[in-house]
């Protein structure tokens, strides 16, 4: 395996909650003891449900969410940073080299701006290019990329659909030349017909700049398709990590299986034989002991309720949380969104 | 023959805004059965939501139904004109009496500062002959029902106290209270976790088989439509492109866009599959495509005819229906689709 572009190790992130007026001081942990490890040029996919904590380990890789515990460990041919251990002037570069796509293209680009000036202020704040030419021919170079129209450059952005607004975020956090991208659901805000569209313009800049991409989505099947490497995460935990091909076809990790068997599929007769996952993520603010799955898990037994499971590795690169993962086989018929779609016309 | 339950017949509707009148839905006709399930499926600006709260009259003030538009509910004992009803008493068969509806978001349909319990109460005195008594226990029935755990302390809880999940099976026990004869589903699972949306469309079908009513089921995701509806219509900026049987429009696509839609979805069984957008984007309403509203980004559009005529409905084996003009031309040409 390649260097990593990223380590983290033992990484906790924990928000103290409740003011603790009566003595009562309560903390929330919502990235809880994760290692990770990111590979060059890799695109590494991050699910999970809403409240496991994918956002808040993406943006704890960022330094933009607080590190409690653990170290995190940024290294490219130039630099190595400590990521608890940034000067001011070290974070100002680390900004340059680790960036952030956001999910709603709505939301993320201001209304007041032309586009121009959107892709240009990174460059301008991190005092990149010395000259209005020299940002003009970087914003053009990436916009290029991007497949924006040079045109579109002195328009604002409410004139632009959603699928082409998100390819102005994405030129936005590429302009400054990142080594380290987190896409944060940068597509589920799209239409399928345009999704498909941002997926592979991200798949061939990654291929073309080297980037390594962290791709943090709720959707297996979009992950399914554009990461090598895929983590599942579960109330602030890692449960199970693998190859993308190798989590998919041979889940090991009860929780991962039944998000699986959770994806409707496209075939009307197949009416699931899917194992239905029971009641709901239990809330972080007081998570189950032992294993944080056992509530919903139909494979639980005692020990889940008593010891935590450690993330152990099966086998090559395939690592799960589960005390019980050589012992039952999770896999089913994963091939179930078979369609044969005839081309009609 | 027996009567649809919903009529929907050449269905016009135009928005007046300050940059003109906008058309959001196109001659739009579909009927759904008594317990039936339709799925209504299309992207953003397709004109689905506006066609759906059309059936319950609860489009805005500057929306304007073209005079040859209907849309009928055929009750036992009566047929309502939806679309003629002018006072809000007459309305109210449509909303929530004999036509329910949930949405998307439940966070947003509860009303903050009462309880969920009052809010199905009120209801039920509106639209039934209950007693106070009487609503109170059938709507902590149905809560129960609907699988929401310790439904009597849950009934006197706020919206903020449920969690997504909860909320949305409480937002379907209260759309049920009333025992509509049509309930009309707008992205019901959208919001929700792929755990959590399964077991609110487990919890869907159960009770179309217990309550015997028809859904109409609008969502962008053909995978849902696929594992709940009988049958399925494709909107497209404003028109229906096709409409059959879930098996015919799933496994055999017709329209160039249905099918565009299927192989822009990533599935699972093939990861190495590349995924295929449909080129371009979706045009703005403002500026509808003239002829046939997807020969912008079709693959396969005829030169000067697809841009200039808009096409008509050829009907294929099953009762399904495609507006193509090039599935028009195929089966004249005796090509069997």
């Amino acid at each position: 395996m390649s260097r990593p572009v990223i380590e983290a190790v033992d990484l906790s992130v924990r928000y103290r909650i409740g003011s603790g007026l009566l003595g009562g001081r309560s903390y929330l942990n919502a990235v809880d003891r994760v290692s990770v490890s990111i590979g060059r040029g890799s695109f590494y996919g991050l699910v999970g449900e809403s409240g496991s904590g994918k956002t808040t380990l993406g943006r704890a890789l960022l330094r933009a969410a607080p590190i409690t515990e653990g170290s995190v460990i940024y290294q490219d041919d130039e630099v190595r940073y400590d990521l608890r251990n940034l000067s001011a002037q070290d974070l100002k570069d680390y900004r340059k080299r680790a960036q952030l796509i956001f999910q709603d293209p709505y939301a993320a680009l201001s209304p007041r701006m032309t586009v121009r000036d959107i892709i240009a202020e990174p460059l301008e704040v991190m005092g990149l290019t010395r000259s209005r030419e020299e940002t003009d021919a970087r914003v053009r170079e990436i916009a290029a990329k991007c497949r924006l129209n040079l045109e579109h450059l002195r328009r604002f952005p409410h004139a632009f659909s959603g699928g082409q607004r998100q390819r102005i975020s994405i030129a936005r956090a590429l302009v400054s030349r990142p080594r380290f991208v987190v896409a944060d659901e940068s597509v589920a805000a799209l239409d399928v017909s345009i999704q498909a569209d941002v997926l592979n313009l991200l798949q061939a800049i990654q291929q073309e700049m080297g980037i390594s991409f962290l791709f943090i989505s709720h959707d297996l099947s979009v992950v399914a398709h554009v990461c090598d490497h895929v983590a599942v995460m579960y109330l602030g935990q890692l449960v199970e990590t693998a190859p993308t091909a190798e989590l998919f076809s041979r889940p090991r990790h009860p929780y991962t299986s039944a998000l699986l068997s959770a994806i409707p599929s496209l075939d009307p007769d197949d009416q699931g034989n899917a194992e239905k996952l029971e009641g709901e993520i239990p809330s972080p603010t007081n998570p189950p002991p032992g294993c944080k799955f056992h509530t919903r898990c139909r494979f639980a037994r005692d020990a889940c309720r008593l010891e935590t499971p450690a993330l152990r590795e099966l086998s090559a690169g395939h690592f799960a949380a589960c005390h019980f993962a050589e012992e039952f086989d999770f896999r089913r018929e994963h091939g179930h969104q078979t369609s044969p779609v005839n081309a009609g016309v | 023959m027996t009567q649809p339950l919903l009529s929907v017949e050449d269905l016009t509707i135009r928005f007046n805004t300050d940059e003109g009148l906008v058309t959001a839905v196109d001659d739009v006709s579909f009927d759904i059965a008594q317990g039936e399930v339709m799925g209504l499926v299309g992207e953003s600006g397709s004109g689905k939501s506006v066609t759906a709260k059309s059936i319950m009259r609860l489009n805005a003030g500057n929306t304007r139904y073209d005079p040859v538009s209907r849309i009928m509910i055929n009750l036992p004992d009566r047929n309502v004109d939806v679309l003629a009803l002018r006072r809000d008493r007459d309305l109210r068969v449509v909303r929530g009496g004999a036509v329910s509806m949930i949405f998307q978001e439940p966070m947003a349909s509860f009303a903050p500062a009462i309880t969920v319990g009052q809010q199905m109460v009120e209801q039920l005195l509106i639209h039934t002959s209950m007693s106070k008594a009487e609503a109170r226990n059938l709507s902590i029935e149905m809560l129960d029902r609907v699988g929401i755990p310790d439904a009597s302390k849950r009934f006197g809880q706020y919206a903020f106290e449920f969690s997504g999940g909860m909320r949305q099976r409480a937002m379907i026990a209260m759309a049920l209270s009333t025992r509509p004869r049509l309930l009309i589903a707008d992205e019901p699972t959208t919001a929700l976790d792929v755990t959590i949306q399964a077991q609110v469309v487990d919890l869907m079908k159960d009770l179309v088989r217990e309550f015997g009513m028809a859904i109409l089921f609008i969502t962008h995701d053909l995978g849902v439509i696929a594992q709940t509806a009988d049958k399925v219509a494709v909107m497209y900026l404003g028109r229906i492109v096709e409409k059959g049987t879930v098996r015919q429009v799933i496994k055999t696509p017709a329209h160039p866009y249905t099918l565009g839609l299927i192989n822009a979805l990533p599935k699972l069984n093939d990861l190495e599959a590349e995924l295929t957008p449909v080129p371009g984007d979706i045009p703005s309403p403002l500026d509808r495509p003239a002829g046939c509203v997807f020969h912008t980004r079709c693959p396969v559009a005829i030169k000067g005819r697809c841009s200039s005529e808009v096409p008509n409905y050829t009907a294929l084996s099953g009762g399904r229906e495609v507006a193509c003009h090039l599935v028009e031309e195929q089966v004249k040409e005796g090509v069997s689709l």
